[in-house]
């Protein structure tokens, strides 16, 4: 978790990631980011995000994307 | 043919209740979207004014196009502001234009009124009975060098400049687009760009056009791929003119590997350079579909040049931006402004009926750029100097090489910074890149995103370009910047790229 809140830190800086809960609807992260951001945790947490992941619903928030990682990871 | 309304009305009487415009919400068939539209312009007329802008801020919907076509129905010119744009850089583009009105809806109700006097919400004018004599004697006193709208792109100096394009401008473009694209009914238009953005001009117009269909993407969309490809999918588009870096989401998270593009056979893109490695992604996934590199300004109407794709590219050749369009006449001018017709490498100068009526209030900007022809000493013609450095090759089609601004003096060299970006981009891990020059310290600077290390990139560039042009700096990113219009925001990086880790 701490990693990942880093890379979001990292990626864009002054964002309360930690208590956004609407990252999508609310426009905090927009498409070009969604895309860095999954080539960037593909990376640093070696799993594969697939474009089938790629959902509102798993890049909301903080836990929300918590999940698919532990989800892939375990699955890897 | 002299106003642009009488395409969209044609297209109305032969197609009626055909759909026009789509987007996440509503439907607008041909017959509902000239009736919708002339309810708009009919309460104008109360402004009693000719060829004044009027600004429109609301989000990129069916309803938005309406008043459009709303405000050229009054005989004024329409100016795009989208709800997203900070309130500051709304204020700029105000201070210049000085808009006579704004058209806004009760969703943007504070923002509007904050920004204007004078504004008509959308809702209320849609309680208007039309009055057609009036619109009529309105449209017996316009002509096809009116103003159609203005269009705000970043000035170098900060302050936003105002292209305005006239009836003429479009009517000649969007022809020419329709023509050469075989833009027809059956067309099923994926809108990406924003309305404030020169290349939607395209979409938007030459839809009206072939009476064909435009289907606005949800914005959101773009961050969720399989949703894109569904959406697509379910409102059958099979053409889409996208900018680059659209193209390059798909392309980068390998979309198409995990949902088919049913329908789509037509792949245009503009606005920036399209990486070739991104491009023959899509190219074999959609073996089949015509793919074309439109190049040119918001000031010669959204495009002047283009090449549809007609051989195949290696990741690390350059798409060529081809010849010019119909009606639009595009050459090279050198340093001295003689005319090149060998392969020595000149700016890009355009003349003929794409070309805007000039810079919105501005007389000196626009004095820079709209010029005399210099190779023409005998009657007035009026040329644009696009600031776009390009050369011929050996099939007589022109390379883009590029921003005048962006050609460099360096230890001697002249070097172009596309082509150490075209060097880096074309190896596989890089994801994207920037490269910029700092002239105080005389250092090439590159910036990039991708799961690459340094020593590789100097390793995969030493085969592509000579030693002078190996960057100085290297800046790894998570993200890139991009500016309002969605291309890399190099004047940003120029700035900042120190703090970001670059020494």
């Amino acid at each position: 978790m701490e990693e990942l809140l880093d890379i979001l830190n990292g990626l864009k800086p002054g964002v309360d990631f930690e208590n956004e809960k609407n990252l999508i609807e609310d426009r905090i992260l927009d498409s070009l980011d969604v895309m860095n951001l999954t080539v960037e945790l593909n990376d640093e947490f070696d799993i594969e995000i697939t474009p089938l992941d790629i959902l509102p619903e798993n890049f909301k928030s903080v836990e929300a994307m918590y999940a698919l990682i532990t989800r892939l990871q375990d699955e890897g | 043919m002299k106003n642009i309304l009488e395409y969209l009305e044609l297209s109305a009487q032969k197609y009626m209740t055909k759909t026009a415009f789509t987007d996440e919400m509503k439907e607008l068939n041909y017959c509902q979207c000239v009736e919708y539209s002339k309810k708009v312009g009919t309460q104008l007329l109360e402004l009693k004014a000719k060829r004044q802008p009027i600004a429109v801020l609301m989000d990129k919907n069916v309803e938005s196009l309406t008043c459009f076509f709303g405000v050229v129905y009054s005989g004024n010119f329409y100016v795009v502001i989208d709800s997203f744009m900070p309130k500051d850089r709304i204020e700029k583009i105000f201070k210049t234009l000085c808009p006579i009105a704004l058209i806004s809806d009760y969703a943007h109700q504070d923002l509007a009124r904050s920004l204007h006097q004078q504004v008509y919400f959308y809702e209320d004018l849609m309680k208007i009975e039309i009055d057609e004599e009036a619109l009529q004697a309105v449209r017996n006193q316009m002509i096809d060098t009116d103003p159609l709208y203005a269009l705000f792109t970043s000035g170098s100096t900060g302050v936003p400049k105002g292209a305005v394009v006239s009836h003429r401008n479009v009517i000649n473009y969007a022809s020419w687009y329709k023509e050469t694209f075989d833009i027809n009914e059956k067309t099923q238009f994926g809108s990406q760009t924003p309305f404030y953005f020169s290349m939607s001009v395209s979409d938007v117009y030459s839809t009206i056009l072939a009476g064909a269909t435009l289907h606005i993407i949800p914005k959101k969309l773009f961050s969720f791929p399989i949703k894109l490809i569904e959406y697509m999918n379910e409102k059958k588009v099979n053409t889409i003119y996208w900018v680059p870096s659209a193209l390059c989401i798909v392309a980068n998270l390998k979309v198409l590997n995990y949902a088919d593009l049913e329908y789509v056979d037509k792949v245009l893109f503009a606005g920036e350079v399209m990486p070739t490695k991104q491009l023959n992604y899509w190219i074999d996934k959609l073996p089949h579909a015509m793919f074309a590199n439109l190049f040119g300004p918001t000031e010669t109407t959204d495009i002047c040049t283009y090449y549809i794709v007609d051989r195949k590219f290696n990741d690390d050749e350059v798409l060529p931006i081809g010849k010019a369009c119909q009606n639009c006449d595009v050459f090279l001018l050198d340093e001295n402004d003689q005319e090149v017709l060998d392969n020595r490498e000149g700016e890009l100068c355009a003349r003929g009926s794409f070309l805007a009526l000039g810079y919105y209030n501005n007389e000196e900007k626009t004095k820079e750029a709209f010029v005399q022809n210099p190779l023409n000493k005998s009657y007035p013609e009026m040329i644009y100097r696009t600031g776009d450095l390009v050369k011929y090759n050996e099939y007589g089609e022109l390379i883009y090489i590029t921003r005048k601004d962006f050609q460099i003096k360096h230890m001697g060299y002249r070097i172009e910074l596309g082509e150490i970006e075209a060097a880096v981009n074309s190896l596989a891990k890089i994801q994207n890149c920037a490269v910029i020059f700092d002239e105080e310290s005389d250092k090439i600077v590159l910036i990039y995103t991708g799961k690459i290390v340094d020593k590789e990139i100097m390793e995969g560039i030493s085969h592509k370009i000579p030693h002078y042009m190996y960057p100085n700096v290297i800046v790894k990113m998570k993200v890139m910047p991009y500016n309002q219009n969605g291309k890399i925001d190099r004047k940003w990086l120029k700035g900042h790229y120190k703090e970001i880790g670059g020494k």
